[in-house]
């Protein structure tokens, strides 16, 4: 079975001679919910703008279910859906058209194309605006017509640019539910954003991508392990005693407040032993929280150094 | 994509194009009518009728051809590079791009969009005409082919300004600066023999005579230079400018970097 997309030695150096992806190897497999992440400026955006063909080249090979780009570009496109992070359709058409009008693009008739707009739109909670000029759309449900336009020619490989960017909660939990569903339906996702909470929820493969390279290609639980040290915030039952900092075993004890402490520990240090030692203190902990996410921290601390 | 995938995509460009200029029928077909309205109004009635008959025939008869063919003109170019560009602007365009569908048929598309509302407004400017003068048309085929010839050639023109555009003043710069100048030194006002030789020959470098020229012929039976030479070079401008479109489409890097 082809991977649902393979990348090979792929290159790109902009007219003013900025390497942006410096000889990038990546293969995502089919069905599978796969996080590209990286800072600002690492390259993704130009990874996937090569991809769906908004940038060209400069060496590489891409193949798209096995279908080389550079041989079958339109073939290859038939079965790739993206959603660019900001938003790119006519403000002044309306919601039904818009979805109508992709599938056009795709060779779609007509009523299949509207029966599929019929479903991704009321999928996504926007059939009563179908009428309604996107102009005139909130935030989030312009959003949500962005991912029904990306789907409705229900591509195998679905592309998406920072989806909930800028969404409430509960659209991001919308959306997080309806990404699982379009993928254990067999379609294969490529996620990019910024909120590693969301990749460390969503997605089972992760590639971190630094200054136009891949610096980690691995699934989400063995990146996770290479995350030596993490930093708990705990509330007390009661104000604190101590008034310095302290340690126990690996772990540092850290006072932020008389009513809270960050305990810095490494990732083999046993959390029952933390306890107990504080309980011997007589200190009682009544919550306790990870400070960041754990992809976070291991993501800061990969990308973290100055660029060359 | 097979051929009928194609058609569904040209369909689609075209169907959307249409309803785009509809929805602002007052920003795309009223705006014409009334200039010609006033161009009758001013030119015809009050002016023309000092002038008296050219080339056989009274001045607003005359310049009727002209004034049809200057509001195909403008409507043509204006289609494609405004919404060619629009869709650039807003980004939406990009959604075109990364689809499957062949550089041709988006190309067609905006062209067929753009060709529609210049037949449009060229209808509405005639039925204006006939308000003010009395048009018998001579040849009929003549008239339609060099209608839609001229059409085409404007909206392919469009179509490259709207490449080239990055703002929306390089979207006037054309239509103010070299199309407007060229129609209104096409022949639609006077008949060229009136010039002095070398004038007269000046003028046979802009290609607008040939499209006035040609429509007056197929309209009044008049006309300053040969209809078939002037068909054969607006044929010769739609190649170049289609072959010129098309590369631009495939190999520009102000729609793909």
């Amino acid at each position: 079975m082809h991977p649902a997309l393979s990348i090979n030695g792929l290159r790109k150096v902009y007219a003013n001679g900025v390497e942006a992806i410096k000889g990038i190897d990546l293969e995502v497999a089919q069905r599978d919910f796969f996080a590209l992440l990286g800072p600002n400026g690492a390259g993704k955006s130009t990874t996937i703008g090569i991809i769906n063909s908004l940038i060209r080249k400069t060496a590489g090979t891409i193949d798209i279910f096995g279908i080389s780009i550079d041989e079958d570009f339109a073939r290859a496109k038939l079965n790739i859906g993206v959603m660019p992070q900001e938003f790119n359709f006519n403000a002044f058409e309306r919601t039904m058209d818009i979805v109508v009008t992709q599938a056009g693009y795709y060779g779609i008739p007509h009523s299949v194309a509207t029966e599929r707009a019929e479903h991704d739109l009321k999928l996504m909670g926007l059939w009563e605006k179908r009428h309604t000029r996107a102009i005139a759309l909130s935030g989030g449900m312009k959003r949500r017509l962005m991912i029904a336009r990306s789907i409705v020619h229900r591509p195998k490989l679905l592309i998406l640019d920072e989806p909930t960017a800028g969404v409430d909660i509960d659209l991001r939990r919308l959306l997080w539910e309806l990404l699982r569903t379009l993928n254990s339906e067999g379609t294969t996702i490529i996620l990019t954003t910024h909120y590693l909470e969301e990749a460390e929820h969503l997605c089972r493969n992760v590639a971190i991508i630094d200054h136009g390279t891949i610096i980690q290609n691995t699934s989400i639980r063995e990146l996770l392990k290479l995350l030596q040290r993490e930093v708990f915030v705990m509330d007390l039952i009661s104000p604190l005693v101590k008034t310095e900092d302290w340690s126990y075993g690996d772990a540092q004890i850290h006072i932020v407040d008389s009513n809270t402490l960050k305990v810095n520990t490494h990732r083999d240090q046993s959390l029952n032993d933390i306890f107990n030692h504080l309980n011997e203190n007589g200190i009682q902990v009544s919550s306790m929280r990870p400070q960041s996410n754990r992809l976070e921290e291991l993501f800061l601390s990969l990308t973290r150094s100055d660029p060359p | 994509m097979t051929p009928y995938q194609k058609w569904i995509a040209f369909h689609t460009i075209y169907i959307k194009e249409v309803r785009r200029f509809m929805r602002i029928w007052v920003q795309t077909i009223v705006p014409p009518a009334i200039t010609i309205v006033l161009y009758f109004i001013i030119f015809g009635e009050i002016i023309g009728t000092r002038i008296g008959p050219m080339e056989g025939y009274n001045y607003t008869q005359f310049v009727a051809p002209g004034l049809v063919m200057l509001a195909v003109i403008n409507s043509a170019y204006a289609n494609v590079v405004s919404s060619f560009f629009g869709a650039k602007f807003q980004r939406s365009l990009e959604e075109l791009l990364i689809s499957p569908t062949p550089n041709y048929i988006i190309l067609h598309g905006y062209v067929l969009g753009g060709v529609t509302r210049s037949i449009l407004v060229g209808g509405v400017a005639a039925v204006i005409a006939l308000f003010f003068t009395d048009l018998s048309i001579q040849y009929w085929g003549i008239m339609i082919v060099v209608l839609l010839l001229t059409a085409t050639l404007f909206a392919l023109l469009g179509f490259i300004n709207a490449v080239y555009a990055r703002t929306f003043d390089d979207v006037t710069v054309i239509p103010t600066f070299v199309i407007t100048p060229l129609i209104y030194l096409g022949g639609i006002f006077y008949s060229i023999n009136l010039l002095p030789e070398l004038w007269q020959k000046i003028s046979l470098l802009n290609p607008i005579l040939y499209m006035v020229n040609t429509f007056r012929y197929g309209t009044l039976g008049i006309s300053d230079i040969n209809v078939l030479w002037a068909l054969t070079m607006i044929g010769v401008f739609i190649c170049i400018t289609y072959i010129y479109a098309l590369h631009l489409l495939r190999t520009s890097k102000k729609l793909r970097q």
